[in-house]
């Protein structure tokens, strides 16, 4: 009989979910656009630099270094000045990446004389990353052009031969996909669980609810199983996007990655309940998981940033993160093929929060009216 | 008309004492712009500072040890095993306690010394984060070929100028190179964003679930004075917390401010238009705060994904960066990084102002407009 009354109840949440379309189209979609924006759209490599020539005294060795700078594809020369002091407003506008700066008598310089000739790289380095990878390429190609120069003597070289391992493309999409799990998995589990319940609370029907013949515990589940099952929905269309559309890798065992996926809801969920429990309205308890779920798993787990460049104390933190834990699982199965021999220390660690969560949540719940 | 301003007068004055008075939402709504700030401001960072390395060293000669160390004493390469077998290696990368493998033959000192006087080693990077290998190795490609030049040095007989070509090299605008400066004035436009956006849609969509803006839509107050009353404390306090967002970007980050306030100041009030319109407009087609969450949320994601935020715009592919060119998170970003870190001026900025002018007038409209049809 109670069996039945739980069935009857979830059967009533799952189509109070159903019938929110706009919130369903949203949650299968979001998924979908962030595999989309992240294989094609946001990449950081550089595809075409703006480059400023300084060329007081033109001659065959600058023109020569300034057509091989135009010949590599990537640079475009989009002003030739004779004084550097030109170029001020065009970069504070921001229309210049790089400024070659040639000094005068290059080609003597070059070709004798006591001092080497000297070439000026100015990258506009507002932004660090891009500006040092523009000034990378740079220096490669003089350095290609600085190579075609006679030389004198026995040369020394170290060549290096690179593999680049578990992602040999650098595709950025295939580091976000199990960052991207992480994220689902927090908003709905997590989310949408602490909404929904305290949105019962704010109505008053959880008192409805509370009188009704079901246990406390039996009302939680039932309005927290179909989110499960709807995280889960997100998850597989989420992989499947990646799978179909950019052929990202699947290295390890799908049935482990599920059941570690299930253990990360779980926590997910006992947090949204222990929010729920804790606050008395949908804004609090929206506030309170932000900060205290999708803050924390987005910015401290590695989904974004590297843990690596974390400042101590930060990185301490990072630790009692959940999704810190299970980006380094999803990302071993997937990407590095892992097994749980590899895995059993993080798994450990997550089942521990399960525990814990869990304990505080059904802690916090209170069988009784106030 | 008088009497709208003072309906008006009333409506801004209930308000904000709804404001004021929830002392839990009240401090939410300071806390966490800041915590995620100091938080993102020291977690933002795609620098790589050290790589663990793992060295199979077969050659075990001098010039061998001498590569190693050279590595080691830049601080960023951080020993952390050695062995002599590849699988032992391997083992290391799965098991995560090395992110590199550095490999050098056996013959390496004799190839340099007696034979050809070119080397090889093998590096191998774990690339699961592809940016940050790709960093790691490249910044290791140069100490190696640096300490070929040392060697050539050492050991040949060529003369110091033996470079004819010598490169300075400088950076403008932010010479040491500091991520921070470059994305803490785009975490404010983040946090304005977030705040300014899901507040304005909570805040009328709560009304509608609990009832009263029915109530509302039968008292005398025009539409007009409605939205005003609405927007006008919510834009009042993300002006307030970019204000706090500032103050503790430069307090604690000291992150420059080479342009002018005012400019800064004029843009964001613009653009705060446009972000609270989007607020207003979200509240307009949902029925629950749940709902207005998540599409507040969802839009504000591909926003700030799009934005230029996290990964440049010029990198995009066209078609995204033309729907990035209707984004105005973008602009807004591009003005208050100009303004802040290059200290750009009316003349350079000009045309980013008029776009977020656009935008709001635009966003703003199409709200009210909306509004205007939900509540018939």
């Amino acid at each position: 009989m109670m069996l039945g009354a739980l069935a009857a109840f979830m059967r009533k949440e799952v189509r109070h979910i159903l019938r929110d379309r706009q919130t369903l189209t949203i949650l299968l979609l979001m998924p979908l656009v962030q595999v989309v924006l992240f294989g094609y759209a946001l990449r950081s490599d550089v595809r075409e630099v703006r480059l400023a020539v300084v060329d007081p005294t033109p001659d065959y060795a600058t023109l020569a270094l300034r057509s091989r700078f135009t010949g590599s594809g990537r640079f475009r020369i989009v002003a030739v000045e004779r004084q550097i002091h030109s170029l001020d407003p065009v970069l504070k506008a921001g229309d210049i990446d790089l400024v070659l700066a040639f000094e005068p008598g290059f080609a003597e310089h070059l070709e004798g004389g006591t001092q080497a000739a000297r070439i000026l790289l100015a990258v506009d380095a507002a932004d660090p990353n891009t500006g040092t990878t523009m000034q990378t390429y740079a220096r490669a190609i003089i350095a290609g052009w600085q190579e075609s120069l006679p030389t004198r003597g026995r040369q020394i070289t170290i060549g290096t031969q690179t593999r680049m391992r578990f992602n040999p493309t650098l595709e950025s999409v295939n580091l976000f996909v199990p960052g991207l799990i992480a994220l689902v998995l927090t908003l709905v589990s997590a989310l949408m669980t602490a909404i929904s319940l305290s949105r019962e609370k704010e109505r008053g029907t959880m008192e409805v609810l509370l009188v009704s013949p079901l246990h406390p515990w039996q009302i939680i589940t039932g309005k927290v199983l179909p989110y499960l099952g709807l995280a889960f929905a997100n998850v597989v269309t989420a992989l499947l996007a990646a799978r179909v559309v950019f052929n990202v890798p699947m290295k390890g065992s799908l049935l482990l990655l599920i059941a570690e996926c299930l253990v990360y809801s779980v926590v997910s969920l006992a947090l949204g309940v222990f929010i729920a429990a804790r606050t008395n309205s949908q804004r609090a308890a929206l506030f309170a998981a932000l900060m205290g779920t999708l803050l924390p798993n987005t910015l401290l787990s590695g989904m974004i940033f590297p843990l690596a460049s974390l400042p101590h104390w930060l990185s301490m933190i990072s630790n009692i993160v959940p999704a810190r834990w299970f980006l380094v699982i999803a990302r071993g199965i997937m990407l590095k093929g892992n097994g749980i021999t590899h895995l059993w220390h993080e798994t450990g660690v997550l089942l521990l929060m399960m525990v814990v969560i869990l304990a505080a949540a059904m802690a916090s719940v209170k069988p009784r009216l106030s | 008309m008088g009497t709208r301003l003072r309906t008006l007068r009333f409506m801004l004055r209930k308000e904000f004492l709804q404001i004021f008075r929830d002392k839990l939402m009240f401090r939410q709504m300071l806390a966490i712009p800041i915590v995620q700030l100091v938080i993102l401001s020291s977690a933002a960072t795609f620098e790589v500072k050290t790589a663990q390395m793992h060295v199979v060293d077969l050659d075990n000669s001098e010039i061998s040890r001498g590569l190693v160390n050279k590595l080691r004493g830049t601080g960023r390469f951080v020993l952390t095993g050695s062995s002599q077998s590849m699988q032992v290696a391997n083992e290391a990368m799965l098991s995560r306690k090395a992110g590199m493998i550095l490999s050098i033959p056996r013959d390496f000192e004799h190839d340099i010394v007696h034979g050809s006087g070119h080397g090889e080693v093998q590096i191998i990077m774990n690339a699961e984060d592809g940016a940050a290998a790709g960093v790691t190795h490249a910044y290791a490609q140069q100490v190696i070929a640096g300490y070929a030049r040392d060697l050539m040095e050492e050991r040949t007989a060529v003369p110091a100028r033996a470079q004819p070509v010598e490169i300075r090299a400088r950076s403008w605008f932010n010479p040491e190179l500091n991520y921070r400066n470059y994305m803490i004035p785009g975490i404010l436009v983040q946090l304005v964003t977030v705040v300014g956006t899901l507040l304005t849609a909570m805040n009328i969509v709560r009304e509608k679930e609990i009832g009263t803006l029915e109530q509302l839509s039968v008292t005398p107050l025009t539409r007009g004075v409605f939205i005003a009353g609405k927007l006008l404390p919510l834009w009042v306090i993300a002006i307030g917390e970019l204000t706090i967002g500032l103050v503790i970007a430069r307090l604690l980050f000291h992150v420059p401010m080479r342009g002018s306030f005012v400019l800064l100041y004029f843009g964001a009030m613009l653009y705060l238009i446009a972000a609270l319109g989007i607020g207003l407009f979200i509240s307009t087609i949902v029925e629950t705060q749940q709902q207005a969450m998540f599409v507040t949320f969802f839009v504000i994601m591909i926003y700030l994904l799009m934005s230029g935020l996290f990964t440049p715009v010029r990198s995009m592919p066209d078609w995204a960066q033309w729907i990035a060119a209707f984004n105005p998170v973008k602009h807004i970003i591009t003005l208050i990084r100009a303004v802040m870190i290059r200290g750009a001026g009316f003349a350079e900025v000009g045309r980013e102002l008029l776009i977020l002018a656009g935008f709001s007038a635009a966003f703003l409209t199409l709200a009210v407009h909306s509004h205007g049809r939900a509540a018939k």
